[in-house]
C-alpha cells in the first residue's frame, strides 16, 4: 500500500462533460452549414468563413494576453462565434468589413464583460448588429448563389481595399445569375409581395446569408447537438412555436397582407437563431419557465419587427432583446425550492 | 415486458443517474480477521463524544463497554476484539481533525465470540426502555451521519409519527452493503423495524429501496408480518433517492418544509442497517462492535462486502483486500458523498458505508467560469439555482445566499458538481458557506 493518497472533496466521480466537449460539439454541427455555403457562394463565402474565424480566434488570442487571462483558445468558443457571425453575414461581405465585425464580437460582445460565461449578449450577434449599423448599405447586398465562375473568381464586393467603399455588383450579379434581383425573400415579400415557396427554402434556390439558406442542415445540425444534450432543446421549440402562432394569428387576421407561418419559420435567420443563436448558454436563462419564455418572447419579437419594422429581419435583435431580459427572466422565475411551502398551524 | 411499473414510478423531481458500478451486490458478506491495532474515536457520532470508562494497561474482552455515553446526545462504545488498551490520544479522523481515541492491541488469540451481553426481555420492553436500550447499545445512523439512533427514533414532544420510512436505497454509487444486509439478514431487518415501530409509536413503517434491487424488496416482503404494518417497496433508481426529504417525497408525497424536520409531516427515518442492527443486538443485549463495509473501486483487487470490526484502520483493511498499485485515493462512504482519508490509520466508524479505493483521474480538470448552462438548475433535487450559488460564493456574498437563494436547504449531495461542464467545485463552495455562515450565527 502507498502512503501517498490524495486529498479530494466530494462528489469523487463526475459525468465527464466539459465546456470544451460542448463546445466542440457545436462547431462540428456548424461545419456542414459552413460547408453548404461554400458550395452555393463558391471561395467567396470560403474567403469570409475563414477571415471571421481566424480573426475571432486571434482576437480571443490577444485580449487573453492583454487582460492577463489563460488562454481561452481550447474552449472553442472563438471558434463558434466566428463561424456563426460569417454564417449571418451576405456571403458578398467585404473581407475588410468582416475583419470589423469579429474584432466588435470578441471585444465588444464577449471580453468588455469579462469573457466567457460573462457576457450578457450574444458575441456573434453583438458583431453583427455593429456592422449592421456601421455598413448598412454592404450588410444588405446580395450575390447570387450557384453562380457559374463562384469557385474562380471572388464576388467583386469581397475583396474591396480596407476603408474603401465597395463597388455596386447590381451589373455583375445580373451576369452571373439571369433574373437575379438581389434581394432576400423576405425583402420580396416585404416590398414586392413575392412569397418564396418552402422548396425554395429548402433548396438554398433563396437569396441570403448562408445561415439562411441550409434550413435541412441546420435542423439535423440542432436534432444532433439538442440529442447529445448539448442545447436546451425548449428554446428553439419555443422561439419557431412563438413565431409560428404569432404569423398564424396575424394571418387569420388579414391572410392577404401576412405570410403563412411556414414561410416565417424558413425565411431570414429565425432557424438558425432560434437553434444555435438563442440557445447560447450564457445568454439564456437558466430557470426551467425562464426558457419558455425567453424562447416565446424572441419568436413574437422577430415577427413583429418583421411586419412593422423599418428593418426586413428582427431575429438578430428579437435575440439581443431576449438576451438583455434574460437575468431578469431568471429572477422572476425562480422554481420553487423543495419544501418552501406554507406551514399549517395547527 | 410490464412498462406500469415504469410510468408510475415512486420517485422524487430532478436528480442524477451515475453509473451503478455494483458490481459487489452478488458478494456474499464475508468477515474480515482483526487487525493487529483498533483505533475507537470516542466521537464516532454526530453529539457529545463517549468518556473512557477504561484506562491503559487494562485487559478487556470482545463485547464490554469502554466508554460511557455522555448525556442524551451521546453513545457508549465497545470493545470489538479481546486485547488490552494500550492508549487513548489523538488519532487522525476521516474529516481531518485529529480526535481522541481509544487504542486496542488485539490478541492474536481473540475469539469472535462476544463475551459481554445483558439479553433483557424484548416482549415487556417499554417504549423508554427500548429507546434507552438503543443508546446503550452505541448504535448510530449506519447510512453515514452516524446521528444517534435512540434520538432519531424519539419524536420531538408534541408529534405524532404516524409512518416510520426506513431507507434501504442505497443511491450511492459503488456500495452494496445495505443490499446484501437486507437479502442476508431480513429477519434482523424486520425485527430492528418493529423494535422501532414500538420505540417511536409509529403505526406503520414502508423500506424505500431502488428498483435495481427488487429482489431486496421481495426478500423484505416475504419476512414481513401478515399484518401489512410493514412493507417493502421499489422506488426509482436515481441520485439521491436515499436523502431524507426526497424518499419521504417518493414514498409518501409529503414535502418536508423549509427548516422543519421530517417529524413534522409525521414521518422519521432510518437506514436499513440501522434497522438489522437494532433487531439483532437489541433482543441480545450486545453492543455494535462491527458492521458491514462494502469494500470497492477500480484500485481493489478483492472487492467484497466485509464484516469489519469497528477501529478497523485503512491500513488493515486494504491490505487485506488488496490494492492494484495505481491507487491514489482512499474514500470513506459512497463517492457523491463521502471523505477522501488524510490518513490509513483513519479506521471504521459506526458511520461508515463504505470504502472505495480509487486510481488516479485520467484527465485533468480546468475549471472554466460558469456559462450558466443551467445543469445544475435541472438536476438540484432541492430546486436551488446552485450556478447563481456559486457565483455568489465566489464573491463571498453569504448573506445572499442564504437570504434570497437558500444555501441552508443545501444537503450537500453533489449533484451539482457532478453535471458542471465547467467543474465549478459547486459543492465545496457551498461547504464553505455553510460553515461560515454557521460561524457568523453563533458569532
Amino acid at each position: 500500500m502507498r502512503e501517498r493518497i490524495e486529498l479530494r472533496t466530494a462528489p469523487h466521480i463526475v459525468q465527464g462533460n466539459s465546456v470544451e466537449r460542448i463546445m466542440l460539439h457545436v462547431v462540428l454541427a456548424l461545419l456542414p452549414i459552413a460547408g453548404f455555403s461554400v458550395w452555393q457562394y463558391g471561395i467567396s463565402a470560403m474567403a469570409l468563413i475563414l477571415t471571421v474565424t481566424l480573426t475571432c480566434v486571434a482576437t480571443e488570442r490577444l485580449m487573453n494576453h492583454l487582460m492577463g487571462t489563460p488562454n481561452s483558445l481550447t474552449d472553442w468558443s472563438a471558434t463558434i462565434t466566428g463561424l456563426l457571425l460569417a454564417l449571418t453575414l451576405p456571403p458578398a461581405f467585404p473581407l475588410w468589413m468582416a475583419v470589423i465585425a469579429a474584432i466588435a464580437a470578441i471585444v465588444l460582445g464577449k471580453f468588455l464583460f469579462g469573457g466567457i460565461g460573462n457576457n450578457i449578449f450574444n458575441p456573434a450577434l453583438v458583431g453583427r448588429a455593429f456592422v449592421q449599423a456601421a455598413f448598412p448599405v454592404s450588410i444588405s447586398t446580395w450575390a447570387p448563389a450557384f453562380s457559374s465562375h463562384r469557385f474562380s473568381e471572388f464576388i467583386p464586393t469581397t475583396l474591396t481595399l480596407p476603408l474603401m467603399t465597395p463597388p455596386d455588383i447590381s451589373v455583375w450579379a445580373k451576369q452571373a445569375l439571369d433574373g437575379f434581383t438581389g434581394a432576400t425573400p423576405l425583402a420580396r415579400w416585404k416590398f414586392e409581395n413575392v412569397l418564396a415557396t418552402p422548396h425554395d427554402f429548402l433548396t438554398g434556390a433563396v437569396t441570403a446569408s448562408a445561415g439562411e439558406t441550409s434550413a435541412i442542415l441546420i435542423l439535423l445540425g440542432g436534432l444532433y447537438l439538442a440529442a447529445r444534450r448539448f442545447l436546451d432543446w425548449r428554446i428553439p421549440v419555443a422561439v419557431l412555436l412563438s413565431a409560428a402562432l404569432t404569423a398564424w394569428a396575424f394571418q387569420l387576421y388579414n391572410p392577404v397582407r401576412f405570410p403563412d407561418p411556414l414561410f416565417v419559420m424558413l425565411s431570414g435567420g429565425l432557424l438558425i437563431g432560434a437553434i444555435f443563436m438563442a440557445t447560447d448558454m450564457a445568454t439564456s436563462p437558466v430557470t426551467p419557465k425562464g426558457v419558455w419564455i425567453y424562447g416565446a418572447l424572441i419568436g413574437v419579437v422577430t415577427v413583429i419587427i418583421r411586419y412593422f419594422g423599418g428593418l426586413t429581419e428582427g431575429v438578430m435583435y428579437a435575440i439581443l432583446i431576449g438576451n438583455a431580459l434574460a437575468p431578469l427572466i431568471d429572477q422572476v422565475t425562480r422554481p420553487r425550492v423543495f419544501g418552501e411551502i406554507k406551514v399549517k398551524k395547527s | 415486458m410490464n412498462f406500469l411499473p415504469f410510468f408510475r414510478r415512486k420517485t422524487f423531481a430532478r436528480g442524477i443517474h451515475p453509473a451503478g458500478n455494483k458490481s459487489t451486490a452478488g458478494m456474499p458478506i464475508r468477515r474480515m480477521p482483526f487487525a493487529p491495532r483498533m483505533i475507537l474515536p470516542l466521537a464516532q457520532h454526530i453529539g457529545k463524544p463517549a468518556v473512557p470508562i477504561v484506562r491503559p494497561g487494562e485487559e478487556v474482552v470482545r463485547g464490554q463497554p469502554i466508554a460511557r455515553a455522555d448525556g442524551l446526545m451521546s453513545l457508549p462504545l465497545h470493545a470489538p476484539a479481546d486485547g488490552v488498551i494500550e492508549a487513548i490520544e489523538l488519532k487522525p479522523s476521516a474529516r481531518g481533525p485529529w480526535v481522541n481515541a481509544i487504542v486496542l492491541r488485539v490478541y492474536e488469540a481473540s475469539t469472535q465470540e462476544v463475551r459481554w451481553a445483558t439479553p433483557p426481555d424484548v416482549d415487556a420492553l417499554t417504549p423508554q426502555e427500548i429507546v434507552a436500550a438503543i443508546q446503550a447499545a452505541g448504535i448510530a445512523g449506519m447510512g453515514g451521519a452516524a446521528f444517534p439512533a435512540h434520538v432519531k427514533l424519539t419524536p420531538p414532544k408534541g408529534t405524532v409519527i404516524d409512518t416510520l420510512i426506513i431507507n434501504g436505497a442505497e443511491c450511492e454509487p459503488f456500495l452494496t452493503c445495505d443490499h446484501r444486509v437486507m437479502l442476508e439478514y431480513p429477519q434482523d431487518v424486520i425485527r430492528g423495524i418493529q423494535l422501532a415501530m414500538r420505540a417511536c409509536g409509529a403505526p406503520r413503517a414502508i423500506i424505500g429501496i431502488e428498483d435495481n434491487k427488487l429482489d431486496a424488496v421481495e426478500m423484505l416482503n416475504r419476512h414481513a408480518p401478515a399484518d401489512g404494518r410493514i412493507r417493502a417497496e421499489a422506488v426509482a433508481t436515481k441520485y439521491p433517492q436515499g436523502a431524507a426529504e426526497t424518499l419521504i417525497y417518493a414514498l409518501t408525497g409529503r414535502e418536508v418544509p423549509i427548516g422543519a424536520r421530517s417529524s413534522a409531516v409525521g414521518v422519521l427515518m432510518n437506514n436499513v442497517m440501522t434497522m438489522a442492527y437494532i433487531g439483532r443486538l437489541i433482543p441480545a443485549g450486545e453492543g455494535v462492535i462491527e458492521r458491514v463495509v462494502t469494500v470497492a473501486g477500480p484500485s481493489v483487487v478483492r472487492p467484497g462486502n466485509y464484516l469489519v470490526s469497528l477501529g478497523t484502520p485503512m491500513r488493515s483493511l486494504i491490505e487485506y483486500a488488496g490494492a492494484q498499485g495505481n491507487e491514489k485515493q482512499i474514500i470513506l462512504g459512497g463517492p457523491m458523498m463521502g471523505e477522501a482519508v488524510a490518513s490509513l490509520d483513519v479506521p471504521i466508524v459506526k458511520g461508515a458505508s463504505g470504502v472505495l479505493v480509487m486510481p488516479e483521474r485520467e484527465i485533468a480538470r480546468r475549471v472554466y467560469p460558469c456559462i450558466k448552462c443551467g445543469e445544475c438548475v435541472s438536476v438540484c433535487p432541492k430546486g436551488l439555482n446552485p450556478s447563481m450559488l456559486g457565483m455568489l460564493a465566489a464573491r463571498r456574498e453569504y448573506d445572499v445566499m442564504a437570504e434570497q437563494f437558500f444555501i441552508g436547504e443545501c444537503f450537500e449531495c453533489g449533484s451539482c458538481s457532478y453535471v458542471c461542464p465547467s467543474h465549478i467545485p459547486l459543492v465545496q463552495q457551498f461547504r464553505v458557506a455553510k460553515g461560515i455562515l454557521k460561524e457568523r450565527a453563533a458569532a
